[in-house]
């Protein structure tokens, strides 16, 4: 079974994204800031990093360049999930390695269509 | 709803859209029309129906747009645009090369997804259609979805179902919450109102045409008629594009499947008598007894 990290400090977030991402069959790691979700990297990485921006003790940006460059950093798929919708923000976390970039408020469909985008998800598992 | 309500509205639907709505889809005539009857003021559906008895064309236009719209994303279904992408340009970029042109038709361009989709492709096709003339046609039965699609203001869910970040961050400006395909993108998509139940033999002659999820809606000889009439305007070396759940097999003949490439098709080339041939191709609805009001 596929793993997902959830990386965000609300747990109403978590929780909610737990249970598509469940529908969706992947098996869930919760943490609520960068310096916890790193921690939860130094197990076998996650095939999927659901990440938000702002968070208290280590934002999104740096985790994500902490987990770039961690050995086999590459090979996690990660996803920003995140309030931040300004262009300037989502250009800047693609050129920092993001696979993809959600805008909140998501919606399965949006998860399901973003995580098939990065090849986590057979088109067929979707929800359409 | 009375029973009696539903038979007229089922009927008109028929005669003026193609649309085939079974007993069981009561709840999509409530759910759509419902809010047109509260923007007219009307209490309730047989309200709306009285209305539309009585001959408010305004009324029955509305009533026709409300159920008459498919919802639809950018990328949907993914895999005909992977099609799209890998096969299909390629192999029209090699067949026209002398030409240097591309004619592509999206029979149910709705809120204009799929079209500017389709744009998309073919603008990260870059160099290899450079000096290229390429014309997307979509057309819809809603003028209301056209003046959305030719705007190309799409929400930030709409933006988020489908479409790559990187093409959004490419072909998009934000603007506040919303987000605008850009110029260079809407310029490739022309927009026309069409009711495929009438004549639309004067487009001419397309190398793709898309007709995704609209055929749906019609019973099957309608189905037949307009692919009777969608054979005649597909180049023979073009394609034609279904909707992942549907099929023309057992329906007819005039276009047989891509067996490697699922919901695309090609035009066969069929010998029919003259007479037959144009018996076929004539549209089901006389465009002078049915214009919109």
């Amino acid at each position: 079974m596929r793993t997902c990290l959830v990386v965000d400090d609300s747990s109403v977030v978590r929780k909610v994204a737990r249970r598509i991402l469940e529908d969706l069959h992947f098996q869930i790691v919760e943490a609520e800031d960068g310096e916890e979700a790193l921690e939860a990297c130094s197990m076998p990485l996650p095939d999927a990093i659901l990440l938000d921006w702002d968070k208290p003790i280590m934002d999104g940006f740096e985790f994500l360049g902490k987990l770039r460059n961690m050995p086999r950093g590459g090979a996690p798929k990660v996803v920003f999930c995140t309030t931040e919708n300004g262009i300037a923000h989502v250009a800047r976390a693609l050129y920092a390695g993001a696979n993809e970039y959600i805008m909140k408020p998501f919606d399965k469909d949006v998860i399901a269509t973003k995580f098939a985008e990065v090849g986590l998800i057979n088109i067929s598992q979707s929800p359409f | 709803m009375t029973t009696c309500d539903f038979e007229y509205l089922r009927k008109l639907l028929k005669d003026q859209s193609g649309l085939d709505l079974s007993a069981d889809k009561q709840y999509l005539i409530e759910s759509r029309l419902l809010p047109v009857a509260r923007d007219a003021s009307l209490p309730g559906i047989s309200e709306l129906v009285q209305k539309m008895k009585g001959g408010s064309t305004a009324i029955i236009a509305r009533v026709v747009e409300a159920m008459t719209t498919n919802e639809t994303f950018f990328f949907r279904d993914k895999m005909p645009f992977d099609h799209f992408r890998n096969s299909i340009l390629p192999e029209v970029i090699q067949a026209r090369g002398g030409r240097k042109s591309i004619r592509i038709w999206c029979a149910a361009g709705s809120t204009g997804q799929e079209p500017y989709s389709l744009a998309m492709c073919v603008k990260e096709m870059g160099s290899s259609l450079a000096g290229w003339r390429v014309e997307i046609l979509a057309t819809d039965i809603s003028q209301e979805v056209l003046e959305k699609a030719k705007a190309g203001i799409y929400t930030q869910f709409e933006v988020q179902r489908g479409l790559p970040i990187q093409l959004l961050v490419k072909y998009f400006k934000q603007q506040g919450e919303l987000w605008q395909i850009n110029a260079d993108i809407r310029a490739i998509v022309q927009h026309r109102q069409l009711n495929l139940l009438h004549d639309f033999a004067s487009f001419g002659v397309f190398d793709v045409i898309f007709c995704r999820n609209v055929l749906i809606y019609f019973d099957q000889q309608t189905k037949v008629n307009i692919f009777n009439r969608l054979a005649k305007m597909t180049a023979p070396d073009g394609y034609f594009v279904l909707g992942a759940a549907e099929s023309v097999v057992g329906l007819t003949e005039v276009f047989h499947p891509c067996l490697d490439r699922r919901g695309l098709y090609r035009p066969k080339a069929v010998a029919a008598s003259p007479a037959k041939a144009a018996a076929a191709a004539m549209p089901i609805a006389k465009t002078a007894a049915m214009a919109r009001p």
